[in-house]
């Protein structure tokens, strides 16, 4: 017996996760910052127990406060520290998330005695229960909170990728004219960076911490494989996210397996057909391909 | 101290001193993030080596080390045939690896006949349980380690520093990455399991990292790199030792940061 309200809801918040993932995974993707969101996920570890210690509930929004704040101080840590000479972008995401990531993890287990959280959730999240958690207000149900707060995280994003499109767009593209241009990538990259945080926050408590990225990355990764412009590439990623959603809860379902890790392995598939379609197509014409890997 | 302690200690300054190695040509290969790729990747291997002969710890390395190098292959697949970059190839690699494994480890739990504890605890080891043979399998990988190293020092620095005169050379470069990647693989999966993927990335990245600071020479900075690695693991067994309740894993995380930040400081001008 299947309760189809249920599934709709966690359909739902599998399918604004892959919105939302795929509306800042495409410019992380295309800035060459992809493992920025594994690097995020790690990081805010610390925020959410310091969140969950001062407020002494999982109420959303403190965590997403905390969290965020987290995210955003590690992602100037990361820009920070790239910017000195002789650490490259990837050795400082390293140091940064794995620093945070085992500070966080120390106030669990010296705390784990007043704290109620534990690790496995952040680590795996759990799509499963996103029906069960609802928002009550009053005698009111109104829906599983989760619902809730991925959709205002998702207006967030679309209000900063409408109104920022052309300086995001300029300043990953063609950095050095976004500055001649006057436009501020340095508040362009921030401000981006924030949106990444909260995503990645808001996504984790239902998909967990380390498979936000395979949302983040894959469908964007598929959609750059076979569009050109960049209006496509966003669309395409959003449509590969609800696939990968909606089949990897299917066969999840019939396999009586992790739904996220399905989702995953879906997403993964999309993106192996796609490369081997488009692979074998351009494979005459390419030159090689890991020359281009500057920063 | 008694013997379980002294075990542990010195298990994972072996530890620290190999990856210390090992980081060290991983940072300059532009691969330092390999390491988070791998330490993941591992996933689906360790299941599938568990349904296909049971639950033996050498078997399920052995997994996991087959499934690690499919991950580097899958990375290099990418780059070359797409116009994706190393990092996108290493995020796609992890997050879909990690989500087959997740999608095989529920299998095992839900369809299995239930024996499979410890199956999910592969990824996060405790550093705190390292048993004596483990430390004996750690000493022995790293001395062999130490000695691939030492026998082709040269050739890996030129592959780290100018591939395209090594290759000019007749070097065969493919065979020499392949190499220096299958023992990155080696180390991270022998690592993860006694200490855990955080731990690992964390030794395979941060002492090397702070070792570029102080020094411009290769052979230097692998010095340094060791020192940094083996100094990170005898500080978080002392300190989680002394203080009992800290996990020694996240302690040495964060005495390789600190570490870090204190070359930073002092290298400053």
């Amino acid at each position: 017996m299947i309760d189809w309200q249920s599934t709709l809801w966690v359909l739902i918040a599998g399918g604004l996760v892959a919105t939302s993932c795929a509306l800042v995974g495409c410019w992380l993707l295309l800035r060459r910052m992809a493992l920025l969101g594994d690097a995020i996920s790690h990081a805010v570890l610390p925020g959410i127990v310091l969140a969950f210690w001062l407020t002494g509930s999982r109420a959303p929004l403190p965590m997403l406060l905390g969290a965020g704040a987290v995210g955003m101080v590690s992602t100037a840590l990361i820009q920070w520290l790239s910017q000195r000479r002789f650490i490259k972008p990837d050795a400082a995401m390293g140091i940064t998330f794995t620093a945070l990531f085992a500070l966080g993890v120390l106030l669990i287990s010296r705390y784990s005695g007043q704290v109620d959280l534990d690790l496995d959730c952040v680590l795996y999240g759990e799509i499963a229960y996103v029906p069960w958690d609802v928002w009550m207000v009053g005698e009111r149900v109104l829906g599983p909170r989760a619902v809730w707060t991925l959709s205002g995280v998702l207006m967030l994003t679309l209000l900063l990728t409408i109104w920022l499109y052309k300086e995001l767009l300029v300043s990953t593209f063609d950095p050095v004219y976004a500055q001649v241009a006057g436009i501020p990538t340095r508040m362009v990259y921030h401000l981006l960076m924030a949106a990444v945080a909260l995503v990645v926050v808001a996504s984790f408590e239902v998909v967990g911490a380390i498979l936000v990225l395979a949302f983040l990355v894959v469908p964007p990764a598929t959609a750059l494989l076979i569009s050109r412009r960049l209006p496509m590439m966003i669309l395409v990623s959003i449509t590969c996210g609800w696939l990968a959603v909606l089949l990897g809860y299917v066969s999840a379902h019939l396999l009586d397996v992790s739904i996220t890790g399905s989702m995953a392995t879906v997403s993964g598939g999309l993106f192996g057909l796609t490369l081997l379609a488009t692979g074998l197509r351009a494979q005459t014409h390419r030159a090689g391909g890991d020359a281009g890997g500057k920063s | 101290m008694d013997i379980n302690t002294l075990s542990v200690l010195m298990g994972l300054t072996v530890l620290g001193a190999a990856s210390g190695v090992l980081g060290a040509f991983a940072l300059l290969r532009r691969k330092a993030l390999l390491s988070d790729t791998l330490a993941h990747a591992t996933l689906p291997g360790v299941c599938l080596a568990y349904l296909m002969g049971g639950k033996q710890m050498g078997w399920l390395l052995m997994g996991a080390f087959v499934s690690g190098l499919v991950g580097i292959g899958a990375v290099s697949v990418i780059t070359r045939r797409s116009r994706l970059k190393e990092d996108a190839a290493l995020a796609i690699t992890l997050s879909v690896f990690f989500g087959f494994g997740m999608v095989l480890l529920t299998g095992i739990q839900r369809w299995g006949d239930g024996h499979q504890s410890g199956l999910d605890r592969f990824l996060f080891g405790q550093a705190a349980a390292l048993l004596p043979h483990e430390v004996l399998h750690l000493t022995l990988a790293c001395l062999l380690i130490l000695m691939v190293v030492s026998i082709l020092f040269k050739e890996f620095a030129l592959l780290c520093f100018d591939r395209a005169y090594a290759q000019v050379l007749g070097l065969p470069v493919a065979v020499l990455d392949a190499l220096l990647m299958g023992l990155i693989a080696l180390i991270v999966v022998l690592g993860l399991q006694s200490a855990g993927a955080l731990l690992m990335v964390a030794l395979m990245i941060t002492p090397a990292a702070a070792a570029r600071l102080w020094t411009h020479r290769l052979s230097a900075m692998v010095g340094l790199s060791v020192l940094f690695g083996m100094l990170t693991a005898i500080g978080g067994v002392l300190v989680s030792a002394f203080y009992g309740r800290l996990p020694t894993g996240p302690v040495m995380v964060l005495l390789a940061s600190g570490l870090f930040f204190a070359s930073l400081v002092l290298r400053r001008q």
